[in-house]
């Protein structure tokens, strides 16, 4: 994205006819702690591999409520994802760029859903959104809409837990970015809203795009404000993590196979996005 | 002076040891409150329904046996049976469904046959004063009546579809929750009008909901099984303790909180 804007390219951009890293030695004090953490990440991964059920596997997926959750997630995670890079790009913006009274304050309050257990969150949600809440009744008694029970509230609640992640990589992003473009286009006679348009975004497109990336998988993986705030019900509001959690009550094989699907699904969109957004070296 | 400290930490040590074999001769010959010679840590793994009343029983227990120190683990019936198989340390396991009970017993972690002590009824949770008037489960396919069930793979969920066929009633809920504790939540916080729960739920609930009793129910009664584990720690602790629970001691408790006898 941000080659296509061919005006403003960064010098440190600009790559090298080969990528030779600094030679020398890695450092065991590095290597040993980064081999754990990849171990500590895999192996649980590997667990799930090791007692996945192969033989029955492909009678599994063609189930046909396996399908139905599957789409229903990959739909809201994306559709929570388009909100968040909606909303929460001018907020990240703003945190970064606008300096104002308890701009602190904003940017812990943004980290809430971070730290709230998701359940909570989901409850949190309804006493707002919910039939009784404080823009539920209103919302309820004048359009008579009800956002519990329905994918809208699904895609409320994978946002609301995701929307932090989004923010907090682009106003990484843009703190990080070089602001002598912005002063640049403003001198030349730029506006705020040109400048952002065509100097800032291009500027932070990769962090936007790894923002994205990390809202869409949290959205994806979303399990307690869903439940909570949405409920469950097979089409409309059970999304695969949903799916997930009830088979294990019953039969631990489905429950793996349908992890596993989740996480070949994912793992795929999101190497093949990788690829396509962030320019990985 | 380095003499003096030794033989002060020796004289020490000696001490503790007459005092510590004195105090376990005594425990031998002297049995301690209670009169059975129970006493240690005991690991009691029980259904989410029997928060409150296994709690009230392991309080009155570790009165009855001075000594006896009680921990539960509460959680839904099925992620206790998968504990249990994966090797938690448990002692006693009470379960809110047979079914959870045989995955235990089918891996052969039990000791001898579980014991059915309590058993569970579904009503029909509503707000505080049934505002739509629901005297049956009729009432929950009006239109604009909107219900929570359990999801069919926990056992309130089974019993409420159990009960639904029996009354051969075709009801669209809302959602299907995770536990029975979902369920009631939704009707607490006004987002449904009806949930098929536990009596005990709704009892427990009693300030927020109304439970209304529906003949279908008797239909769909759901047996508490308990059984001392095979791999149990403590196992004289753990006999007590599910005789204590099947006793009128442990039953008087069960009873007040909606459970029937079994």
């Amino acid at each position: 994205m941000s080659h296509t804007t061919g005006e403003v390219t960064r010098p440190t951009t600009v790559a090298p006819p080969t990528r030779t890293r600094r030679t020398g030695r890695i450092p065991v004090a590095l290597l040993l702690p980064a081999a754990l953490g990849l171990l500590f990440l895999v192996l649980p991964l590997a667990g799930l591999l090791v007692h996945t059920p192969w033989s029955t596997l492909p009678q599994r997926l063609t189930e046909p409520g396996v399908l139905t959750a599957l789409r229903l997630s990959v739909q809201t995670a994306t559709l929570a994802t388009l909100l968040c890079l909606a909303l929460g790009v001018p907020l990240a913006w703003l945190l970064a760029r606008v300096r104002f009274p308890g701009r602190r304050v904003v940017r812990a309050l943004v980290t809430v859903p971070l730290v709230l257990p998701p359940v909570v969150g989901g409850v949190a949600l309804l006493l707002v959104f919910g039939r009784r809440g404080l823009i539920g009744s209103w919302l309820d008694t004048t359009f008579g809409i009800t956002l519990p029970f329905t994918t809208t509230g699904v895609v409320l609640a994978e946002a609301f837990v995701a929307m932090p992640f989004l923010i907090i990589a682009v106003e990484g992003a843009l703190r990080g970015a070089d602001t002598r473009y912005e002063e640049a286009a403003a001198t030349l006679g730029a506006g705020r809203w040109t400048t952002f348009t065509h100097v800032t975004l291009p500027l932070v497109a990769p962090g936007i795009a790894a923002g994205a990336v990390l809202c869409w998988a949290r959205a994806l993986g979303e399990f307690g404000a869903t439940i909570t705030f949405a409920g469950n019900y097979p089409g409309r509001t059970q999304t695969m993590p949903l799916a997930v959690y009830l088979a294990l009550e019953t039969d631990l094989e489905a429950a793996i196979v349908l992890s596993l699907i989740l996480l070949t699904v994912s793992v795929v969109i999101l190497a093949s996005l990788r690829d396509r957004w962030i320019s990985a070296p | 002076m380095r003499a003096t400290r030794f033989r002060a930490t020796l004289a020490a040590f000696t001490v503790l040891a007459v005092v510590g074999l004195t105090g376990c001769g005594g425990d031998s010959t002297d049995p301690p409150a209670g009169g059975d010679g129970i006493s240690g840590e005991l690991t009691v793994f029980a259904a989410a329904s029997l928060t409150e009343s296994f709690t009230r029983i392991g309080q009155d227990f570790e009165a009855a046996h001075q000594g006896v120190k009680v921990t539960f683990s509460f959680a839904g019936s099925s992620a206790l049976a998968t504990q249990i198989n994966q090797g938690a340390p448990a002692d006693v396991f009470a379960s809110a469904a047979p079914v959870n009970m045989t995955t235990v017993t089918d891996a052969g972690n039990g000791d001898g046959e579980p014991t059915v002590f309590v058993r569970n009824q579904l009503v029909i949770a509503v707000p505080k004063g049934n505002p739509d008037g629901v005297t049956g489960l009729s009432d929950l396919t009006k239109p604009g009546v909107k219900v929570a069930l359990c999801a069919e793979q926990v056992p309130c969920g089974a019993a409420a579809r159990k009960a639904l066929d029996a009354a051969g009633v075709a009801l669209t809920p809302v959602t299907l929750e995770q536990d029975v504790k979902g369920a009631l939540s939704k009707v607490r916080l006004g987002e449904v009008d009806a949930a098929l729960v536990y009596r005990t739920d709704a009892r427990a609930a009693a300030t927020d909901v109304d439970g209304i009793e529906f003949p279908e129910s008797a239909g769909a009664i759901n047996d508490y099984p308990i059984i001392v584990l095979k791999d149990a720690a403590n196992k004289p602790a753990a006999r007590a303790f599910v005789e204590y629970v099947l006793a009128d001691t442990g039953r008087s408790v069960l009873t007040a909180a909606g459970f029937q006898a079994s």
